[in-house]
């Protein structure tokens, strides 16, 4: 049996002494795409989060294991190094820093990590005008601009797909990427994500709409409210949430309908 | 994760003290003082004449107290006006006869000065304590007719253009600082660049404070006359003690008609311990260039790192019409540093043309102002200013201040200012960290992408130097 990508076990993390994961079970073996769905306020981003090591969370108890490995000892650094990728929901932008340049500063730390020659801005180029086609990135955004600066929402989510076309994570986190998309935008990111969905790495789409499930089409579907794992289905069951919402559901688990803000 | 303050807390690395005998007078201040710097360096009389004429001026006078800095009151009788490392000779024929400890020293500090190891294409003149020991390139350079020498050398070698530029941009009673230099200064480098020479390397002094308790007082002239280019840096370093040492400095630049001037600093003298604040360069600079004819320009570049405390605008006057006068600064304080700087441009000259891009990095408990000042007087018909002054902010114990003044007083002057603060903020450092890149790497791309305006103004290898200095400044200051 392959050891799976990612193994979390009744993880329970907090941020300000407020609990918001309580007690999440989830795995994923390579070559999966799940999705995790759930009203506002749920936790959604707070599992992704924590996944990726930002300060601002703590994990309380629970564990999560990467290739069989404790996830939750390593810097945020040393697991991007590791290969878990966080397409986040609101990239920062960071002006004077040339976006090809920092690219290439994220593309070489995972080239040192891996022992492999890093790459000189030429050599870079090359490289990363072949991966901007996987979403259509105007040129422009990437050698003449400073990182998400000025970029419009469509353009910031691009080119946070386009880091993962680069970097190739083994696990990629995808936090409310069709968030703030048209359909046209949703369409070209969708695509990149397919792209690079292979055999061997995993996926988890947080996301608060089934539309993006038209797109790129889940293996698992779960159903998160109130910090817990309240259902998890197909795809079919993101269909079904698409037609009834999510009321029924948390009905059903015991939790007050209409209140996750 | 490493918090936000934590990125600042490199040694000083240049904080050492070369064992060498010295020639020290006593401290204190006071007409023999003079009298006896003048007659160690065997003046002539109108030099000790000016001297003492600067010195009954500066005891009239205040020290100034304006600026946005903190600091216990200096006491002028405690400082030695006069430390000379012994040399065997008193006047050296080549570098050969250089007090090799001295060599050493500037070994040490990455500016070899023999023949052998000397830097390919800057000429340096290296400026120990109250003496210059060396200057390299000097023949090569005559060859040109280009002067590079001590102003000790300039005194007796060129009595007449020294006599005739000394004291003409900065006058003895300019300041309380520049009135004290004008008294007891006691070396510094003059450089002359004759009528269309486009100077054919890099000029440079060093200047390195040595001695424990002695102040540094150096005096720099540039001459640029009609048509000529030259481009001149220099670099600052000193040990670490625990007592404050004053360094008071003046600068003065003429450029000629058409003549072209590059004036730049890299500062790093000892900034006092990070803790406690004790010791450190009290930095007091008068830097000034004139820009007296058609055409003319000077550029000041500065990256200011170092010194407990730095007080320094340096300016041009556009008299020339059509003259342009740059300062392009990145001062960074760390820890309890403070410093107060920024520029005048004095616009006179018709159509006269000044750019102002100052960069201020405080990190820390530091405190960090910008002072500047954009006069345009009534014949400057048709003058122009671009300033811009940015900030930013690292940790949430330090403080940014921006003081601009403008006077103008003809109506067809374009003035613009813009000003922006900035912060590097716990989700940027985060984003970088998701791309496994550390923090390090992170502030220092950050950091540089807010100074490369300034950076690209420096001369070649020098502006990598600043980067890695920046850098060196702010380690485990963030993250």
């Amino acid at each position: 049996m392959t050891t799976p990508i990612l193994e979390v076990k009744d993880l329970h993390a907090s941020v300000n002494d407020v609990e918001i994961l309580k007690g999440i079970s989830l795995t994923v073996n390579p070559g999966e795409v799940h999705a995790i769905m759930g009203p506002n306020g749920s936790g959604k981003s707070t599992l992704s989060k924590v996944l990726v090591g930002h300060p601002a969370f703590e994990v309380t108890s629970g564990e999560v294991l990467y290739q069989g490995k404790n996830l939750l000892e390593l810097e945020p650094e040393a697991r991007a190094r590791a290969g878990v990728f966080l397409a986040f929901q609101y990239p920062v932008e960071v002006p004077g820093v040339n976006n090809a340049g920092f690219l290439r500063m994220a593309y070489n730390a995972k080239m040192v990590h891996e022992g492999k020659d890093e790459l000189d801005p030429l050599e870079f180029e090359d490289l990363l005008a072949e991966k901007a086609k996987v979403v259509e990135m105007d040129p422009e955004l990437l050698n003449n601009r400073s990182v998400n600066e000025g970029f419009s929402g469509g353009e910031k989510k691009r080119n946070e797909i386009l880091q993962m076309a680069v970097l190739e994570p083994k696990l990629a986190v995808l936090d409310e990427t069709d968030s703030g998309l048209d359909i046209d935008a949703l369409r070209i990111v969708a695509s990149g994500v397919n792209q690079l969905r292979t055999a061997e790495n995993g996926m988890i789409l947080v996301t608060h709409y089934q539309r993006l499930l038209n797109y790129i089409v889940p293996d698992f579907v779960h159903v998160l409210a109130e910090g817990r794992i309240i259902k998890s289905g197909g795809k079919e069951l993101a269909l079904e949430l698409e037609e009834k919402g999510y009321d029924w559901l948390l009905e059903k688990a015991g939790l007050t309908a209409g209140q996750g803000a | 994760m490493k918090s936000l303050e934590s990125l600042t807390n490199q040694e000083y690395k240049y904080g050492f003290r070369t064992e060498i005998e010295a020639d020290i007078i006593p401290k204190g201040l006071s007409e023999e003082t003079i009298r006896i710097i003048s007659a160690k360096k065997n003046e002539p009389a109108w030099m000790l004449d000016f001297r003492l004429n600067a010195y009954r001026h500066w005891l009239k006078m205040e020290e100034p107290d304006w600026a946005h800095l903190r600091f216990p009151k200096i006491d002028y009788q405690d400082i030695i006006y006069y430390s000379a490392p012994k040399q065997a000779k008193p006047k050296l024929k080549s570098l050969d006869e250089v007090d090799p400890e001295l060599l050493r020293t500037f070994d040490k500090l990455g500016l070899p000065l023999s023949e052998q190891k000397r830097l390919a294409g800057v000429a340096v003149d290296a400026v120990f304590d109250s003496v210059s020991v060396a200057t390299t390139f000097k023949k090569d350079l005559l060859k040109h007719g280009v002067v590079f020498c001590s102003i000790s050398e300039a005194m007796h070698d060129y009595p007449d253009l020294l006599r005739q530029y000394m004291g003409s941009v900065v006058p003895v009673t300019d300041n309380y600082f520049a009135a004290l230099n004008s008294a007891v200064f006691t070396d510094g480098s003059f450089v002359y660049i004759p009528k269309g020479v486009k100077c054919p390397m890099e000029l440079s002094t060093y200047f390195r404070i040595n001695t424990e308790g002695s102040g540094q007082f150096e005096r720099t002239i540039i001459i640029a006359d009609e048509g000529s280019q030259v481009s001149y840096l220099e670099g600052c370093t000193a040990p670490q003690f625990d007592t404050n040492q004053l360094h008071a400095a003046v600068v003065e630049l003429h450029a000629a008609k058409n003549a072209n001037i590059k004036y730049s600093t890299v500062q790093n003298w000892f900034a006092g311990d990070p803790k406690t604040g004790k010791g450190g360069i009290y930095n007091f600079v008068t830097k000034r260039g004139r820009c007296a004819g058609e055409n003319a320009k000077i550029s000041w570049t500065q990256v200011e790192t170092g010194s407990a405390i730095t007080w320094k605008y340096p300016s041009c006057i556009l008299e020339g019409d059509n003259s342009v006068g740059e300062f392009y600064s990145v001062a960074l304080t760390n820890h309890l540093q403070q410093a107060d700087t920024g520029t005048k441009m004095i616009h006179i000259g018709k159509n006269t043309k000044s750019t102002i891009i100052s960069k201020g990095i405080s990190a820390g408990k530091s405190s960090n102002s910008y002072r500047g000042l954009v006069s345009v007087k009534k014949s400057a018909e048709g003058a122009r200013n671009f300033t811009q002054c940015d900030s930013m902010l690292i940790g949430g114990q330090c403080q940014a201040n921006t003081f601009p003044y403008v006077d103008v007083a003809n109506p067809s002057a374009q003035i613009e200012h813009e000003a922006s603060t900035s912060k590097i903020s716990e989700e940027q450092l985060f984003y970088f960290h998701q791309r496994g890149i550390g923090t390090e790497e992170a502030v220092s791309a950050i950091i540089n992408g807010f100074c490369k305006d300034v950076f690209r103004e420096l001369p070649g290898e020098f502006a990598v130097e600043a980067t890695r200095l920046l850098g060196l400044k702010l380690e485990n200051s963030v993250g």
